[in-house]
């Protein structure tokens, strides 16, 4: 499965990322199923307009009719008439901790999915295979919870005013040296919300006469972030090396768009594992390319931190590069430490500077004592500090769930996108009924996934997304393949023709259209 | 036995028609509806190909079987 670099041997260990095409017979019958759909949208709306059927969702008043139409787009059209109708897979109410099981409140729908009642009962031990939770820190027993609950007894739980004010606890200043040695930084500092991290501190970082190198499927809060900043956005295709080197080049060459003056800064935004995909980024070429044209790196480890590495340091540690070449590392806590929150971690100039410039530092309230307290324990458990070898193994139990997990997967015929050693395992489920009908059948047989669709993903692209975790036995993980085995044969989900495909790794020129090659 | 599965397989065979046509989201008097349609335009279909296929493939193949013969003034007094 190795494919040929061309790079220069720039990795160290294989780098296994494949996208099987959609089979051409199931990307005509999506679009089948998704015509059928829009007529019966175009009529049940006919029939709203003309009050033959009561209108459930949100119109303007009669008064506001003459009026420029608010609800008259796309997203509203296929909100009404498609997510209503498989709207019973998401939002579900879980009421128990979010760990490898999970119990849910069981509900019914009597007016397909306008309204929902609760039954009173609720479904005991789903295996759950939604949460991000790639260490199992999730846990309401253990080190993690003694110690936060200490520390709210201590403290309390609100901080009741903002970092620069007089939020800034004892917690947090040993919480920030804790991390820039975890990551192997000068200095770091942690915020109460990760999407609050990227979309207020690269405002922060660039502005107007910057440019903004973003890939193709960054993250919404990376792309608010870069939108706000004001600085000029470049988008290149997601993961491709050749298409940022263009992208660098011609920044370089022809400057600012009509001055011509070389831009202010170049910021290059990518993500260690991107979530939708399953692909982990192409580190040492884009390190290679951020030196050969003096720009800058702002890498978003929400996923793979805790989750990739053989200590669980990260994307860095996985490729074997040294953090030194990173310029802003970002990352959030949510993921791999059962917490809420994120961090930025770079050099001590950098760290001082957004002490002072960041939103999010003068504006946000502080992280909650708890939780940071929550973050403390479980950096100390994966970096070994607590005597224990928990954390280690965790880690390892993480990577074998992975492997194993994905291979069982990708032998039993599924089309799984993505790296092989990421723990984020997306499989393609194509038709909008199928989508609806996955959630349903897998939850009928206790086991939770998540589905997604149209608009986070392509619309012929939705995907089933599962999230592995160090908390998963292989009881747990045996049980989940069987049934999903199952339901694939019942679904018909089995599309994969099981060719062999490497990725191109050749220059991307005006004579590639393609990219995979047969 | 056999019966049970076969019945099973044509079950299992309308399971996915109603699954690539999205009918398996559909509401009971839309699914009617969506079926009605299909019926009719099936039947449609049918029913063309029982009147017009018969003649139209038998003056074809009278058509390729005189062609080697020599041309008359009216080649197309072959076929009535």
């Amino acid at each position: 499965i190795n494919h040929i670099v061309h790079n220069g041997g720039l990795y160290k260990r294989p780098f296994n990322e494949a996208f099987e095409e959609t089979p051409m017979l199931v990307a005509v019958l999506t679009y089948v199923g998704y015509g059928v759909l829009t007529l019966f949208g175009y009529l049940r709306d006919f029939m709203r307009q003309w009050k033959i059927e009561k209108c459930q969702n949100a119109t303007e008043r009669e008064e506001q009719k003459d009026f420029v139409p608010l609800y008259q787009d796309f997203e509203n059209f296929y909100n009404r008439n498609l997510y209503m109708r498989i709207r019973d897979s998401w939002n579900r109410p879980i009421c128990s901790v979010p760990g490898a099981k999970v119990d849910m409140m069981e509900r019914v729908s009597h007016d397909y999915n306008w309204t929902f009642t609760y039954t009173g009962r609720v479904i005991k031990d789903i295996i759950n295979m939604g949460s991000y939770n790639y260490l199992g820190f999730a846990q309401k027993s253990g080190a993690c919870q003694e110690a936060a609950a200490k520390v709210l007894s201590q403290y309390g739980a609100g901080v009741c005013s903002t970092r620069q004010e007089m939020g800034n606890l004892d917690k947090h200043e040993e919480l920030e040296k804790l991390v820039a040695r975890f990551l192997g930084v000068e200095s770091a500092m942690a915020y109460g919300m990760g999407f609050a991290t990227n979309s207020m501190n690269i405002p922060a970082l660039v502005g107007k006469g910057c440019l903004i190198l973003s890939d193709e499927l960054n993250h919404a809060s990376l792309v608010l972030g870069a939108r706000l900043s004001g600085a000029t956005i470049r988008i290149f295709k997601h993961n491709n090396m050749q298409s940022l080197e263009k992208l660098l080049k011609d920044a370089i060459v022809h400057g600012q768009p009509r001055t011509r003056r070389p831009w202010k800064k170049i910021l290059i935004l990518v993500e260690g594992i991107y979530s939708m995909e399953g692909s982990i980024v192409r580190l040492p070429e884009v390190i290679a390319l951020k030196k050969k044209y003096k720009s800058y790196l702002y890498l978003d480890e929400a996923h793979s931190i805790g989750a990739l590495g053989p200590s669980g340091r990260g994307v860095v540690e996985y490729f074997g590069l040294s953090p030194e070449d990173v310029d802003v590392m970002m990352g959030t806590f949510t993921k791999s430490f059962g917490a809420a929150g994120g961090y930025i971690g770079g050099k001590k100039e950098l760290i001082d500077y957004l002490r002072t410039y960041s939103h999010s530092a003068v504006y946000a309230t502080s992280m909650s004592p708890p939780v940071v307290e929550q973050i403390i324990t479980s950096v100390k458990c994966i970096m070994g500090e607590d005597g224990t070898t928990v954390g280690e193994a965790r880690v390892q139990q993480l990577a074998e769930n992975t492997r194993y997990f994905r291979r069982r997967l990708k032998e039993m015929g599924f089309i799984i996108y993505g790296n092989e050693d990421s723990p984020v395992v997306p499989l393609m489920l194509y038709m909008p009924a199928k989508i609806g009908a996955f959630g349903r059948e897998m939850l009928k047989r206790n086991i939770g996934v998540v589905v997604v669709g149209f608009p986070a993903t392509p619309i012929i692209e939705s995907r089933a997304r599962f999230c592995l975790s160090a908390a998963h036995t292989k009881e747990m993980l045996d049980t989940a393949l069987k049934e999903i085995n199952e339901v694939g044969d019942l679904l018909q989900l089995k599309y994969s023709r099981r060719r062999l495909v490497p990725l191109l790794d050749r220059p991307f020129d005006e004579t590639t259209y393609e990219e995979t090659e047969d | 036995m056999d019966v049970k599965r076969t019945q099973d397989y044509l079950y299992w065979l309308f399971c996915q028609f109603e699954l690539i046509t999205c009918s398996y989201l559909m509401e009971p008097w839309e699914k009617v509806l969506f079926y009605t349609f299909n019926l009719a335009m099936a039947a449609l279909l049918l029913y063309t190909a029982y009147v017009f296929v018969a003649v139209h493939v038998s003056s074809a193949f009278q058509l390729l079987w005189h062609f080697p013969g020599k041309p008359r003034e009216n080649a197309l007094s072959v076929v009535k």
